[in-house]
């Protein structure tokens, strides 16, 4: 097949639409993509690339549109359809059997007969075969959930492979990866483009973008905004692209003060539920008076470090000073007390209660204080008048405290946290992701929000996989890679130096 | 030798107790490894008491009354897979429903079909499944301990006796050595994966949950017309949870939940002799105490003092595809 | 999937949708009854009769539906912090010999108004200690609360067989009983509130514990949404993440909220053993306890809609022995079958209608 000199495209899709309720996930996409060649597409986080992905895929139907793939319109009713059509896909969040073997996963779905035994020699040789042609190694017979996170990945490519895939989808690869392992996946993807396979990769790193892709397209609120050659762009133009005007590089803000220390984290180890350290002997303050940020490649430990500082997560060592207390026995509710604010990385899961009404969530961790009633009732008088206080403060919009939070937008939902965590003035307020799927007007003021907290002599850590955020809002950078610290940067550190930080290559 | 009659006999009803369980133990085997909760089970097996009683009062033939168990039970299992699968509800819930419909329904129509409080007409002969004498039961019966065991324990029971011990085996090798088995199990861990491999989540556990009906129309027909010769009402008496009860200290492995049946109806058996006898030394040992074992072993378990036992990853959450 | 998202008026959800339901349950119960060759319509008619046509009649009526405030409420609670408590049944029951132990000790001495306070504490006590191990378990251990608190039904039971058979049962007597209260254990019945309606209560059971129910409404209506504690209960049991998030202690939230849900449950007790009967019996709860679940299902776990639905179950529970006298074919049990279907479509189906409702509301909001 990949010899087939056939000019047809290998994907064009022609006038996609897709909605759901009132969200207009795709409008409108047009895409041709050349086969044998690495296709990017980029865009922000909501920007309609999974779902795109998802149609492709069969996941979803499109409302609207064509897709044809080596130039014959097919119709895409499920997962089943785009297989046989040679369209494979490696899922964001892997699609595994965690307590299956590396064969069973792969076979799951093209097993052969309907016994297991005489079919599974066979597809052992056949994946011996396709993980010497691609570099793919990964033991057969080993348990899924006992393989590092790059060797499973290899598991879903060999997936799709094992099930005759021409074009590859991979949405956002690299964000579970190592650096060393995202080097390897790229690898292997300049293998397959070798042996004629067509890739879609789907990321919202504009790095990779440049390092791997031939072109690239940019989405931006479900429309396809353009379509490049890699080689003829630039980081700055997609950039541009991606956001809908010039990227917010510089925040206004004066000379940080830095006063007391109010935070301090002292050899501090966190481990997941399978024991590996995840933060792995970390040390560093914050003062009043400064915001330090902290860099990195998403999974590196910064929401575990995060989580530790908040009393979500129980660290396995170490210490952590609240103002010169010690909190590690605390839990969430009593470091909050001791002046701790924590804007969530997920507010969805964390930050918010969707079914609960607005005013309900406003209250959200502080419902123990004594302003919001006495003893053990609750005062709502009080507590609503406080909500709308906030709405009126953060132009929370609508204007109803009455309303259920799940009714609000990502950009309005973010609000109320913020409005939360910031109108107690806190001593400290540790911050992860604040601007994720947030739209940019609603950017701009929260991080406004925050630049006042460290105007106002109080302590800021932020966590974000945004390095521009992290670069214009900061007054000192730490770059976190593999759970450690591995260096500490000014604002004014450049970009490229902070990215070989990030990738663990230099200190 | 007195002692060791005695043994034999308890162990001869230990069998003849568990098949019920073990029928039932394997049908939740089926659902909940493909991600179904079922406390349904036990309803399941009731309506099935029912129907295959009056089927094989009706027709005198006691595999036209096995059948009209399985369909009764698989018509329920379909109920819970409506409930659950398709319109995504509560499966505890579902379960708890289906119950309470066996329980009254079985007992409304036996009332008004037959008019005796829910009871259905006794079944003899053809109608019912009868013990089987195995070759040299009988030869064999004086030859010292193997002789009565053979002949009480291993001879004499009907043929769905032996075909639930069949069954394990059975279970073992379609749930892990065919290609049905492994999307069930898969289904069970990760519907996602099982979804983008092409493969209906839907319909593999709609399967499965017929599978499970299907195992508990042996069960019940088990209960109604090979341990009694009637349906009486609620027959099933909790056994459909001390199935669950098995399936969990079994932590959901076919060959284990034999065991864990086995054991269960053991207790059973000793509570059945135990009742107005005394212990030297100890008095007489109440029989509550035995009655309530499963249950109190099966918390145990769970609280993880003897082994964890890890359901599958995906039991009772419905598959919602995410966006 | 698209309708999932689209929000619905409260009338429709909490009012529309639910009554829909309900009447599809009614529809196949009909359909049961037509099955077994009778009139759907005329068992619907002696229904009525046999649980509102009469003063004993609704006195039945509403001593059932007393039974049912109380373990419809403990389902309730449970439900609000997440947790499907199966083992109202049981705690009932072991509540039962709390209560039964605060008559036997007091009623020679004091008069009914004093025992009161204690059977209701010790009713309370007793059914709250059946809820706490499968609450500890749940807590510290991970188990299954659904698994485990079926588990304690069955040990409850064995339980109480082996105390009734062995300990409290009436020297020389066949049944296992305790004695019979003197006044001063029992419940007075309710003669005078039905007198004000101008009915006679006759031998109905209606006794005080229906006050005692209202009671713990509000009381159960306040935690929920009017204490800080009840803001804990419903964040841990809408999010469990965004709970931790806010600090909300689950291992004490998870056992406070199964005590007080296994409290009500034995409080149920105080109606059947110091109400009615006078003496504590084997099996005493009959079902009372599953039939909290489908009171707490059909009222949203909202005090308000378990008093209706608690009403409805008391009028199908008298209605249904009325019937079983007037139409023979039609036993008892045919309740236990609308029970079934109750909470068939009231709970594990209660999405079923919607996408549909959902299409109709639209089309009518948009012309």
């Amino acid at each position: 097949m990949s010899l087939d000199p056939s000019p047809a495209p290998a994907i064009e899709l022609v006038g996609i639409d897709k909605k759901f309720g009132p969200v207009h996930a795709n409008k409108n996409i047009n895409l041709t993509v050349a086969r044998g060649s690495i296709h990017g597409i980029i865009g922000e986080n909501g920007a309609g690339k999974s779902t795109l992905m998802s149609i492709i895929y069969g996941f979803y139907q499109a409302d609207q549109g064509q897709i044809r793939i080596n130039g014959k319109p097919i119709v895409i009713r499920d997962s089943q359809t785009a297989i046989s059509s040679g369209i494979g896909m490696v899922h964001q969040h892997f699609m595994l059997v965690e307590n299956f073997t590396v064969l069973e996963n792969v076979v799951l779905g093209v097993e052969g007969g309907a016994l297991l035994g005489r079919d599974a020699a066979r597809a052992r040789e056949e994946l011996k075969r396709l993980q010497k042609d691609y570099g793919l190694e990964v033991d057969l017979d080993a348990i899924v959930e006992e393989l590092p996170v790059g060797a499973q990945q290899r598991v879903e490519i060999l997936k799709a492979l094992y099930r005759g895939a021409d074009i590859l989808i991979l949405d956002e690869p690299t964000g579970v990866l190592t650096p060393a392992e995202a080097d390897h996946l790229f690898n292997v993807l300049r293998v397959l483009r070798e042996q004629g396979k067509t890739i879609l990769l789907i990321t919202h790193k504009l790095r990779e973008i440049m390092a791997i892709t031939d072109t690239v397209s940019v989405m931006r609120r479900g429309e396809m905004v353009a379509t490049r050659a890699t080689a003829e762009t630039t980081v700055e133009e997609l950039a541009e692209l991606m956001v809908g005007r010039r990227v917010l590089l510089h925040v206004e803000k004066g000379e940080a003060k830095p006063g007391p220390v109010l935070l301090s984290v002292k050899n501090l180890t966190v481990k997941d539920s399978r024991g590996l350290k995840m933060v792995d002997n970390v040390s560093f303050d914050v003062r009043a008076g400064e915001i330090v940020g902290i860099a990195g490649v998403a999974g590196n430990g910064q929401s575990e470090l995060l989580e530790a500082i908040a009393g979500i997560r129980k660290p396995s060592s170490g210490e952590i000073l609240i103002d010169g207390q010690p909190v590690a026995e605390l839990d969430a509710a009593r470091r909050r007390e001791l002046g701790l604010a924590h804007i969530p990385e997920d507010r969805h899961h964390m930050g918010l209660v969707l079914k609960f009404e607005e005013y309900e969530n406003s209250i959200l961790g502080y419902h123990r204080d004594q302003r919001y009633g006495r003893g053990a009732f609750l005062d709502l008088e009080a507590i609503r008048k406080d909500a709308e206080d906030k709405i009126a403060k953060y132009d929370i919009r609508p204007p109803n405290p009455r309303l259920k939070t799940a009714n609000f937008s990502g950009g309005n939902q973010q609000k109320i946290v913020v409005a939360r965590e910031i109108e107690r003035d806190p001593k400290l307020l540790i911050v992860g992701q604040p601007t994720r799927g947030v739209d940019v007007g609603a950017i701009e003021f929260i991080h406004r929000r925050i630049i006042e907290r460290r105007d106002a002599g109080k302590a800021v850590l932020l966590v974000s996989v945004e390095l521009d955020e992290i670069r214009s809002l900061s007054d000192r950078i730490l770059v976190m890679f593999a759970g450690k610290i591995v260096g500490e940067k000014t604002s004014e550190a450049g970009e490229q130096t902070l990215g070989l930080m990030m990738a663990g290559i230099a200190a | 030798m007195e002692n060791f009659d005695i043994l034999v006999s308890i162990l001869g009803s230990t069998v003849r107790l568990s098949i019920p369980l073990l029928f039932t133990a394997l049908a939740g085997l089926f659902s909940e490894r493909a991600g179904i909760f079922d406390i349904g089970l036990e309803g399941k097996m009731l309506a099935a008491a029912f129907a295959s009683a009056v089927a094989a009062y009706a027709t005198g033939s006691a595999w036209l009354g096995l059948l009209a168990g399985i369909a009764v039970s698989i018509l329920f299992s379909l109920v819970h897979g409506f409930a659950s699968i398709t319109n995504r509800g509560n499966q505890i819930v579902s379960g708890v429903a289906l119950n309470f419909v066996a329980i009254g329904l079985t007992v409304v129509l036996g009332q008004a079909w037959f008019g005796q409080g829910g009871r259905t007409p006794q079944v003899s002969g053809e109608g019912r499944f009868s013990p089987i004498i195995l070759p040299g039961a009988d030869a064999m019966r004086d030859v010292p301990i193997i002789g009565p065991l053979y002949a009480n324990v291993i001879s004499g029971n009907n043929i769905l006796t032996y075909m639930a011990f069949m069954a394990v085996p059975l279970a073992w090798w379609v749930l892990f050595r065919t290609r049905f088995g492994l999307r069930l199990r898969a289904v069970g861990e990760n519907p996602g994966a099982v979804d983008t491999a092409g493969i209906s989540v839907a319909w593999m556990r709609y399967r499965a949950v017929i599978v499970a009906g299907f195992l508990c129309g042996f069960s019940g027909t088990y209960l109604a017309i090979a341990q009694s010769a009637a349906f009486i009402n609620n027959m099933s008496a909790g056994k459909g949870y001390i199935a669950l009860a098995a399936l969990i200290f079994a932590k959901w492995r076919p060959v284990p939940v034999m065991f864990a049946c086995l054991l269960f109806g053991f207790l059973d058996a000793v509570a059945n002799f135990m009742q107005g006898k005394s212990v030297p030394l100890i008095g007489e040992v109440p029989v509550q105490i035995f009655q309530a074992l499963p249950y109190i072993l099966t918390c145990v378990l769970l609280a993880g003092f003897i082994g964890v036992a890890r359901a599958p990853k995906a039991g009772g959450v419905p598959y919602v595809k995410e966006r | 999937m698209t309708t999932a998202s689209v929000p619905l008026p409260n009338w429709i959800s909490y009012g529309l949708i639910p009554l829909l339901n309900l009447l599809l349950a009614f529809f196949f119960s009909g359909l049961v009854v037509w099955w077994i060759g009778e009139s759907p319509l005329e068992a619907l008619k002696f229904l009525i009769q046999g649980s509102l046509g009469r003063g004993d009649a609704i006195g039945f009526t509403l001593f059932y539906t007393t039974s049912f405030i109380f373990t419809g409420l403990s389902v309730a609670v449970a439900f609000h912090a997440g947790l499907f408590n199966i083992g109202s049944e049981g705690q009932a029951y072991v509540g039962g010999l709390g209560a039964a132990l605060a008559a036997l000790a007091l009623d020679h001495y004091v008069p009914w108004y004093v025992t009161m306070p204690f059977a209701i504490t010790a009713a309370a006590i007793f059914g709250a200690a059946w809820a706490f191990i499968p609450a500890w378990l749940q807590a510290k251990r991970g188990s299954h609360i659904v698994i485990t608190t079926i588990m304690f039904n069955f040990i409850g039971a064995a339980l109480m067989v082996y105390l009734l058979v062995n300990v409290f049962i009436v020297p020389g007597k066949m049944a296992p009983e305790t004695r019979t209260f003197l006044e001063g254990g029992q419940l007075p019945k309710l003669d005078w509130l039905m007198a004000l309606f101008g009915l006679k209560l006759g031998p109905a059971p209606f006794n005080v514990s229906f006050l005692i129910a209202l009671v713990m409404c509000y009381l159960v209506w306040l935690l929920i949404w009017r204490t800080k504690f009840g803001y804990e209960m419903r964040t841990l049991g809408i999010s469990p993440s965004a709970a931790i998030y806010a600090g909300v202690p689950y291992a004490r939230i998870v056992i406070i909220a199964m005590l007080i849900s296994g409290g009500l449950a034995g409080m149920m007790a105080l109606n059947a053993v110091n109400g009615a009967a006078a003496r504590l019996q084997v099996e005493f709860v009959a079902g009372a306890g599953f039939v909290g679940i489908a009171v707490s299902l059909m009222g949203r776990s909202h005090p308000v809609g378990i008093i209706l639905a608690a009403l409805l179950f008391g009028i199908l529970y008298q209605g249904g022995a009325d019937l079983s006298f007037e139409m023979p074919t039609i036993t008892r049990d045919m309740i236990v079958v609308i029970q079934g279907l109750v909470i068939l479509f009231a709970g594990a189906l209660e999405y079923m209608l919607r996408p549909a409702v959902v299409r109709i509301y639209q089309q009518f909001a948009k012309g």
